[in-house]
């Protein structure tokens, strides 16, 4: 295939939400329960199924330095006991009904998802196992050293390899001491010293039915919405709950490290941070970054490094936006004694871009695909259940859709290039690259 | 999205692979003169379509010097027309609005386009011209094959989990071309000619060889007029004969182990299998995709349960088998243990759970949890039109009607736990297994590291 990374994949997912025109739009419905959640949801009637998802201010940013990984584990463990459940119990119970129990974890989230038929007794099965999970969770020790031991054993695997040293080299030089910067998987370290008393303390702090966001779209009248939200939000930890990112400090000037590795290509990443979910600016940079290098091969950086060079097989660049300052990133890979020259042109066509802008005929196009693309953005009932849960965790209006397609539209040339000369000082971009050049490397010693 | 489609890397959601999506009998086709089979379901819930072009050319009808040929020639499909500049066939998909991208298998080089409905005009344009009239020069062949080379380095060379697939692969089978990587031999990348590559298309890319699946928010009889508007004029040909080229029988078992950067061993086994050939009539394939859920088709599934939870021995394990194919049938296994543990431990561990179901069989609870997660995932499934395309379209290229979904379905619903024993007990032998074992290399093992002097400080 010829396609985008995973990490463009992924930027796409959660930076846009894309605009809907007059002809599409999404009816969005969001109450509170009586717990304190936000509920978001779209009653679609086409499939005898539902999808829902919970997620709670309790993402990787809310672990500490010597605790990281405390995020994950706690929300990695929910299924694993709980109520009167054993791990088995909850998996076969969710598995007789042909049900899917996901977990969900990111930066700023954390939570569990469900597909379910909504037929009887499929849907009341699917719920109660996953009311039990979200509220009785057990954190048994037993499951705990073992997860333990697997998840260092998984950390260590993918220290080894050119994508994870990268990362955990970047990010905590962009970051420095706020929580962005940490591994969200942990350190074996950090993973070893967890203790049962932790998760329990992360889980009363930090899944609270007022931190909490219920996402659902499916075969439901409003009136079903209403008491499934009810009932999975009811025996939450009570109270406001505590913890809130801190503001991010950008670093002051750029950096780069080069680390030695035997793979074959260079992995190479760049990156500053920069942008909030409610910035001023998020729209001109994203627009923009589509002409940059975020839209697939119609993009600069994919046209300059492997239509005319041939230099890798995926070279991007993309913004995540999150609650505090998320990252610009930018990345290729490419056979070690091209990464020189690979760096060398990505730095150029950013360098290029921020001073000049895109033209006008490239902005007609980014807006041709995001508006046009947008039917594609809500198209099936798992896409929309990712944008009601972005819209409600983040605090976005019920118009978001309608609103972006509008902001898109009316962004203009000048936008762009005023917003990155302000924000995207490519002379303060963290640069790294795993595997470096090792002639040239050599030829510098 | 999956370019080269590595069967073994799906999940082995076996059975809920095969069948999610069955449903109705909405699915209506049609044949062009020029022997292009059209094949459209209608999807009202969302204005999209989904537009795929499915040629029966993969990596199993390659030969040797010029494997990864048919990958090679999906990139190049990129590259430019008549009338269509390089590159511009994805710029005027993406200011549609819409989304392209293909992907090459063993059995199939498919290539797909979202778009809004309205758009579907432009996207059967495109795809038919590129069928005809595809102008592949030298010069966008010598940058776009250093391109595959980098995607070869990024997904096999620098991934200890796909050389062991890949040496796999090269161990269980002799005869049959599944036995090459889908990406081809690095070697056979460098020494690739321009000429390989226009050979191939001109061999295989024609109506005749191809299926149109359309999805989505469409009439078909309107779907059928394009189809005929654009793909008509394409002229069939005549296609090589294809050979059977199968496997000549395994007399005892076969090893290969692998070095790579890595911290944990892990181990692929494969044994060879039936696969469908005749939808009404097999029984086997149906049996040992049952098996395949019943080990690892769900969270409750033995292997996971078992040597993970249960045993704490693995760190993951799984199974895989795809009873749809146009070659051999592989039933694989695989684990990776925990640390402290070899994977001669999890090799074990994994031939126990399949004996313990030769010996013992398996419960009906069992059963019906298979099936369910079957019935759920048809109806699940319904929600993208991707996935009903990629449904119709590996069926097709399988050489399986569409039209036998509904007929899979029912017989997978009757499988009975003797037949699910029986399988287990005929073909899991150890004279026809095929082990691979990745051998864990420390980083500063594998070459000695670039100095730290060599390393530039900023600040």
């Amino acid at each position: 295939m010829r396609s985008k990374s995973l990490m463009t994949v992924f930027a796409c997912v959660s930076a846009l939400l894309a605009a809907v025109p007059a002809w599409a739009q999404l009816p969005i419905q969001s109450w509170q329960t009586k717990s304190g959640a936000k509920v978001v949801f779209v009653e679609a009637r086409g499939l005898p199924m539902l999808d829902l998802s919970v997620d709670f201010a309790a993402g990787a940013a809310y672990d500490t330095r010597d605790k990281a990984g405390l995020a994950a584990f706690t929300q990695g463990m929910l299924r694993a006991g709980a109520g009167k459940l054993s791990e088995d119990d909850i998996s076969r119970r969710m598995a007789d009904v042909g049900a899917q129990f996901g977990g969900r974890l990111d930066t700023d989230r954390a939570g569990l998802t469900l597909r379910t038929l909504t037929s009887q007794p499929e849907l009341e099965q699917a719920l109660t196992v996953f009311t039990t999970v979200l509220q009785q969770p057990a954190f048994p020790a037993d499951v705990l050293a073992r997860d333990q031991t697997r998840t260092i054993g998984a950390i260590r695997e993918a220290l080894t390899k050119p994508e994870t040293i990268l990362s955990r080299t970047l990010y905590p030089l962009m970051y420095g001491t706020h929580p962005y910067g940490f591994p969200s998987s942990g350190d074996p370290e950090t993973v070893a010293a967890l203790t049962r008393n932790d998760l329990v303390a992360f889980y009363q702090r930090h899944y609270t039915a007022r931190r909490a966001t219920v996402a659902m779209i499916g075969d439901l009248t409003r009136a079903q919405a209403e008491a499934i939200a009810e009932r999975v939000t009811a025996g939450l930890p009570a109270g406001a709950g505590t913890g809130s990112i801190p503001v991010v400090t950008p670093p002051l000037t750029g950096a780069t490290r080069e680390i030695a590795h035997p793979a074959s290509q260079s992995h190479v990443g760049l990156g500053m941070p920069v942008l909030k979910r409610d910035d001023p600016d998020y729209f001109p940079l994203f627009v923009g970054n589509y002409v940059l290098g975020g839209g697939g091969f119609a993009s600069r950086i994919s046209d300059e490094v492997r239509q005319k060079r041939g230099l890798a097989y995926s070279a991007f660049s993309y913004f995540a936006p999150l609650q505090q300052a998320g990252p610009f990133m930018l990345g290729l890979q490419t056979r070690k004694d091209q990464a020189a020259e690979a760096l060398a042109v990505v730095r150029a066509t950013l360098e290029g871009f921020v001073k000049s802008g895109p033209t006008e005929d490239e902005l007609v196009r980014a807006k041709q695909n995001i508006i046009g693309g947008f039917p594609l953005r809500i198209d099936s009932n798992r896409k929309i259940l990712d944008n009601l849960a972005v819209i409600g965790f983040y605090n976005l209006p019920l118009t978001y859709l309608e609103d972006f397609v509008a902001a898109v539209d009316k962004t203009t040339t000048a936008q762009i290039r005023d917003a990155f000369t302000r924000r995207v000082d490519p002379a303060r971009l963290i640069t790294v690259v795993v595997g470096g050049d090792e002639a040239r490397t050599a030829a510098a010693r | 999205m999956i370019s080269l489609i590595h069967r073994y890397a799906r999940a082995a959601v076996a059975a809920c692979v095969l069948l999610a999506g069955a449903a109705s009998a909405n699915p209506v086709e049609s044949t062009l003169a020029n022997g292009l089979r059209v094949i459209v379901r209608e999807d009202h819930r969302a204005p999209t379509v989904v537009a795929m072009v499915w040629y029966r050319a993969g990596s199993i009808d390659e030969v040797n010097g010029t494997t990864g040929v048919a990958h090679v020639l999906e990139h190049m499909m990129f590259k430019g027309t008549k009338t269509v500049p390089p590159g511009e066939y994805s710029r005027i998909i993406a200011a549609a609005g819409g989304r392209d991208n293909a992907m090459t298998s063993r059995d199939f080089t498919a290539y797909h386009a979202q778009l809004h409905k309205s758009q579907l005009e432009l996207a059967l344009r495109l795809e038919a011209d590129r069928m005809a009239n595809l102008q592949l020069t030298d010069e966008e062949f010598t940058k776009e094959i250093k391109v595959v080379m980098e995607e070869r380095r990024l997904r096999t060379d620098d991934r200890a989990n796909a050389l062991l697939f890949e040496q796999l692969m090269s161990a269980a089978l002799t005869a049959n071309p599944y036995r090459t990587p889908v990406i081809g031999w690095m070697d056979d990348l460098v020494n690739m000619k321009p000429q390989d590559a226009r050979d191939w298309y001109n061999t295989w890319y024609a109506p005749n060889n191809a299926v149109l699946v359309v999805v989505g928010d469409v009439v078909p009889k309107e779907v059928f007029a394009l189809a005929q508007k654009y793909f008509g004029p394409v002229a069939m040909k005549t296609l090589p004969v294809r050979k059977p080229q199968l496997e000549p029988v395994q007399t005892a078992q076969r090893r290969v182990i692998v070095k790579a950067p890595a911290e944990l061993p892990s181990v692929l086994m494969v044994w060879p299998v039936p696969v469908i050939r005749d939808p009404a009539t097999d029984r086997e394939p149906y049996a040992l995709e049952v098996l395949g859920g019943i080990l690892d088709g769900n969270g409750a599934a033995r292997l996971p349960s078992k040597l993970v939870r249960e045993d704490k021995i693995a760190t993951s394990v799984g199974a895989s088998y795809d009873s749809t194919v146009r070659g051999p049938g592989l039933f694989y296994l695989s684990g990776t243990p925990v640390a402290g543990r070899s994977a001669s431990d999890i090799e074990l561990a994994l031939k126990r759970e399949l004996q313990r179901v030769a010996e013992e069989g398996v419960s009906e609870e069992e059963l019906k949890r298979v099936k369910a997660q079957v019935m759920a995932a048809q109806v699940f499934q319904r929600d993208s039109m991707f996935f009903q395309g990629m449904q119709i379209g590996t069926l097709e290229m399988a050489g399986i009607s569409h039209k036998t979904v509904d007929l899979q379905l029912e017989r997978l619903r009757s499988v009975t736990a003797p037949e699910v024993q029986a399988v287990a007990r005929k073909y899991f032998n150890d004279d026809r297994l095929t082990v691979a074992t990745l051998d864990p290399q420390p980083l500063s093992a594998v070459k000695p590291a670039a100095p730290s002097a060599g390393v530039r400080h900023a600040q």
